[in-house]
């Protein structure tokens, strides 16, 4: 049975793209069936971080009004087989968005993925509310910082009030994301804490992405940080929040940038 | 002495040369119930006294603001309508929806000006309601949401900041208060508010409202009660 996830936060520029993509292929590299799909119409990112902004010609709208199939429309990843991309249109805007053709792509897709993840635009507007409309499963992904926080937990009430779950009476499950996190600065109190973050928002954890320069070199590359350095702390942090997604129980960790042969080398003589 | 002259400011000490006295001015807001009739109006005018009669004083000293876009009000039907909410003892303080020339002699104060901010819809008290229910919220209330109950309130879990309780009694919250939490709200000096762990944006209890900028520092992350004491809030450690 396909799940359908969406990664949403309310603020922009805290992450959602990249997680989306960090997390596709981190899911489709453990052999499972994956789609993401760009909901940010008018502004899309996702086929850029994907490396696929070259190869787009029929996008999500096109579907959705019925000028195109999914199958001229999906873009299949070079580097791993089982990831897919419906990107956005960048011309059009999220009016030309409707419930029925929503409905009915997440429909279709669900008998051909095992994962589909919804990439919400920031706001809580219609982008947004069509990205989390059909999801079983929400990704928020949070900032330490206060405004994040907040953003976020103005979202996990629209997604317990306005998706189609919530409205069957349903409670939709919701899973934190905290990204950018600094331990070294959340220790000196420039950031919030994990526990912090947790204790104001009240739903479990899912992963947390330390940060590092990685994600932005992967960015700028066309690459999800999971395909692009997957030994980086970013990606084994996204690796195992992949793995929770699927049911496994990993430790809870921050992972940290190891250090070269040289770096460890030195790091034990000096000692 | 004129009408006037109410409005004039006298200085109580005469003005040294060259130095001027300031005015000061301080903003206050009130919530205002808007009523918007609907044609035809002689039975909206017999619903509103079904609803008076089910719940007395549910206008009380409410300020009410009245919006005819609906119907088509012409200077003699406006007039008429507001002679028959007068008499009802409905508070108008402003009508909306209506070319401001329809108003005149002494109806022409209500004109109000464009704007304002709508502040959701209120809903009519039920038939049959006992004005000191309860109510418990098993969920955390999240940034944006309101909630808004006519007797107390409980909150097992936290009130997120950007977050609101109304209630006309007491509000009890089990978890952290970082929103606003405003009780007594439609005029009860005893309401009260409780919760376990204090980081609010606004206290209220009967219209006598607190920042928590102006708190002692010490009670922030406490476990507190809010009371009005006469004229002041007053916020005390519960332990």
């Amino acid at each position: 049975m396909a799940e359908v996830l969406v990664v949403t936060s309310g603020k922009g520029g805290v992450g959602k793209t990249t997680s989306t993509a960090a997390l596709g292929a981190a899911l489709a590299q453990t052999g499972q069936n994956v789609v993401v799909i760009d909901f940010d119409v008018g502004l899309r990112n996702l086929d850029l971080v994907m490396g696929a902004e070259r190869r787009v010609v029929y996008d999500l709208i096109n579907v959705v009004q019925g000028d195109a199939n999914l199958n001229q429309a999906l873009i299949k990843d070079k580097r791993v087989d089982s990831l897919s991309l419906l990107p956005a249109s960048q011309t059009r805007d999220k009016d030309a968005l409707t419930a029925e053709g929503v409905e009915r792509v997440i429909n279709e897709l669900k008998g051909r993925f095992d994962w589909i993840i919804c990439d919400s635009p920031a706001g809580i507007e219609r982008g947004a509310y069509f990205a989390m409309r059909h999801a079983d499963l929400a990704v928020i992904v949070t900032n330490p910082e206060v405004s994040s926080v907040r953003d976020s937990d103005r979202i996990i009430g629209l997604l317990d009030s306005k998706t189609e779950k919530a409205e069957r009476g349903e409670t939709i499950e919701k899973l934190l994301l905290l990204t950018r996190y600094d331990p070294v600065r959340a220790e000196r109190g420039d950031m919030l804490k994990v526990d912090d973050v947790l204790e104001i928002l009240s739903i479990p954890l899912l992963g947390i992405i330390p940060e590092s320069p990685e994600v932005l070199k992967a960015s700028n590359l066309g690459s999800p940080v999971t395909l692009a350095n997957p030994i980086s702390a970013p990606s084994r942090a996204y690796l195992d929040a992949a793995r929770r997604l699927r049911g496994e129980t990993i430790e809870m960790t921050v992972p940290t940038e190891k250090r070269g042969l040289f770096g460890s080398l030195f790091g034990r003589r000096a000692a | 002495m004129p009408p006037a002259a109410a409005l004039q400011i006298v200085p109580n000490t005469p003005e040294p040369e060259g130095k001027r006295r300031q005015v000061r001015f301080r903003g206050r807001s009130f919530m205002a119930l808007v009523l918007t009739p609907e044609p035809p109006t002689e039975d909206w005018l017999a619903e509103l006294d079904a609803l008076a009669a089910r719940s007395p004083g549910f206008f009380g000293d409410r300020p009410v603001v009245l919006d005819v876009s609906a119907i088509k009000a012409s200077p003699r039907t406006l007039a008429a309508l507001l002679g028959q909410l007068e008499s009802r003892g409905v508070r108008l303080i402003g009508v909306e929806g209506c070319d401001p020339k329809f108003l005149d002699g002494p109806n022409a104060r209500l004109a109000m000006p464009v704007g304002g901010r709508a502040a959701g819809e209120l809903s009519a008290p039920e038939p049959g309601s006992v004005a000191t229910g309860s109510l418990v919220v098993e969920q955390p209330v999240r940034s944006g949401q309101t909630i808004s109950f006519n007797g107390d309130v409980t909150i097992c879990g936290s009130v997120a900041s950007g977050a609101e309780v109304i209630a006309s009694g007491s509000i009890h919250v089990y978890g952290a208060l970082r929103g606003r939490a405003i009780a007594g709200s439609a005029g009860n000096a005893k309401a009260r508010i409780f919760c376990r762990k204090l980081d609010a944006e606004l206290l209220a209890i009967d219209g006598v409202y607190m920042t928590t900028e102006r708190l002692d520092p010490k009670l922030k992350g406490k476990a507190v009660k809010a009371w009005l004491d006469g004229e002041n809030l007053r916020v005390d450690a519960l332990d």
